[in-house]
């Protein structure tokens, strides 16, 4: 039953990394995704082309919450224009366990909300 | 003296071929029922005999097999008609859903009744299909919505029924809630409605499938349910309303088989029910509906209600004692239809879904298309067990057990 929940996203929904705000952030994105009722809000401060700090703060299932707080691990320090186009499979694979396609959106919430804050949209790239 | 009929269990699961199935390795623990039933071979069978033996457009054919079609297809009417004790078959339309038969009534009721300054009284646990149809009524003819509150044990509170329904047109409601398995006072309500001179309609989607209900003795005007959470296949569900009432109402969908006779400009209308039947109707949906009120019928209502008011009895008992659990809905069995929400410490209910699948248990997590009623339970989500005729009390163990583990894994 557990395969599911593997040790390393039980670990960052107990203590997700980066996670609070940045009070001046460059800029602040919320994200839903209706079926669980997860919410997480991105903050990202900008330094020179490169995403300098990145917090969020969230509620929801452990896949949304441990998905937010792997992606900011991937992304800090990133250049902005690489980020624009962040590969959701990048953060799925980070993930490593197979995603049903009911919980895809609690899965890419993190990553759909990082895409809607850098390009303004939620046009989800093709792969 | 007749002896009441109780429920013998075993035998009704070997009437549904599904619980034959594993997944994941286990034998199916099927919890989801108030979503949609699952179905018996008896209804299975007489769909596909329609379409293997008879199928054809009914009403208008003159032929052998669109006889046989229309037949079936009105015998069935009958039988739902008889199933919830209205007057008159003419009284039951044929929809999609209960979504479609709140809509039709919307359409075709609201639009000629409901005018600017009107109320229309919803409650706090409607469902979304039994909310937004009234909140689109409301805002095209500038008619204002009040809402019946709950208390916290998911009972609405009722001491300002008789000041909440001063200028009220449509009373709304759920005859049982999807969420919280609340059973409403229906009766009494629809009185004291009447005596405030509004109308009374009730989304019997979740009651009609799992208790008596008598259309006439409840006094409602408008009764909505739908044929796929009672055995019956998605695609047909039904709306009873007082004849008299059907007879004054406009058209709600044009087009075949409800006209009497038209012209390039104009049209009259067909009789009741046809008047609101549009279209080539779910024929097989229909056919199937009537057998799913044979094999209930043949259950006896009282039963199936006696049954799950056993078995949700036992799933609080030991859903309660789970650490750190939460349960929602009445604590009085009485009040109680078969459906248990909850939600557990620091489990989001759809991790816990996800959980209790891979030992092949099916329970719904999220909002229940309730989100008002979310927003007043104060959480984003909850987890629900929804019990019918097939569900046995070691499947309540099943769960706890799964819920047991799936706590393990967040400790």
């Amino acid at each position: 039953m557990d395969d599911l929940y593997r040790e390393q996203i039980l670990e960052h929904y107990k203590n997700p990394h980066h996670f609070g705000e940045i009070t001046d952030a460059d800029i602040t994105q919320e994200g839903d995704n209706p079926l669980c009722g997860d919410v997480i809000t991105l903050y990202l401060k900008l330094d020179d082309g490169r995403l300098g700090d990145v917090r969020f703060r969230g509620r929801g299932c452990a896949i949304s919450q441990a998905s937010a707080s792997m992606l900011t691990d991937m992304i800090v320090g990133k250049p902005v224009q690489e980020l624009k186009s962040f590969p959701t499979r990048e953060l799925l694979d980070e993930l490593g366990i197979p995603i049903s396609p009911a919980r895809m959106k609690c899965a890419t919430l993190s990553v759909n909300t990082l895409r809607v804050a850098l390009n303004g949209d939620s046009h989800e790239e093709e792969d | 003296m007749i002896e009441a009929k109780t429920l013998n269990v075993e035998k009704v699961r070997e009437d549904f071929p599904i619980l034959a199935r594993r997944i994941h390795g286990h034998p199916l623990v099927y919890l989801d029922s108030a979503a949609t039933s699952q179905k018996p071979a008896a209804v299975i069978d007489v769909m596909d005999d329609y379409y293997r033996r008879y199928n054809a457009n009914p009403h208008r054919g003159v032929y052998a097999i669109s006889e046989e079609a229309t037949a079936a297809y009105e015998s069935a009417r009958q039988r739902v008609a008889t199933f919830i004790n209205a007057a008159s078959p003419r009284e039951v339309i044929f929809t999609r859903n209960t979504t479609e038969a709140i809509n039709l009534v919307r359409y075709s009721w609201g639009r000629a009744n409901v005018r600017a300054g009107d109320r229309i009284l919803l409650t706090e646990m409607e469902h979304h299909s039994n909310l937004v149809p009234w909140q689109l009524l409301a805002r095209e003819v500038g008619a204002t919505l009040e809402f019946l509150c709950i208390d916290d044990q998911g009972l609405l509170q009722l001491d300002d029924l008789a000041r909440k329904l001063e200028g009220v047109r449509l009373l709304a409601i759920t005859h049982q809630s999807n969420t919280l398995g609340t059973i409403n006072p229906i009766k009494a309500i629809a009185e004291a409605a009447h005596r405030a001179g509004a109308l009374v309609l009730i989304d019997g989607a979740q009651a009609v499938p799992h208790m008596p209900v008598d259309v006439r003795d409840l006094g409602v005007d408008f009764y909505a349910f739908s044929g796929h959470k009672m055995c019956g296949p998605t695609g047909v569900g039904v709306l009873w309303a007082r004849r008299a009432l059907l007879e004054a109402m406009p058209p709600f969908l044009g087009g075949g088989d409800m006209i009497k006779r038209v012209k390039l400009n104009e049209a009259s209308w067909n009789d009741l029910p046809w008047k609101f039947e549009a279209g080539t109707p779910s024929v097989a949906e229909g056919i199937g509906l009537g057998a799913a009120v044979d094999y209930l019928g043949g259950l006896g209502m009282d039963a199936v209600r006696a049954h799950e008011r056993t078995l949700v009895d036992y799933a609080m008992e030991r859903l309660q004692d789970i650490p750190g659990i939460t349960l929602y809905g009445p604590r009085d069995p009485e009040l109680h239809g078969g459906a248990v929400s909850f939600t557990l410490p620091n489990i989001h209910p759809h991790d816990l879904a996800t959980l209790v699948d891979r030992e092949g248990i099916a329970v719904r997590a999220g909002h229940h298309c309730t989100q008002p009623l979310m927003d007043r339970l104060g959480v984003p989500a909850t987890t629900r067990a929804s019990f019918y005729i097939y569900n046995r009390a070691d499947e309540v163990d099943q769960l706890v057990n799964g819920i047991q583990k799936a706590q393990k894994v967040f400790a």
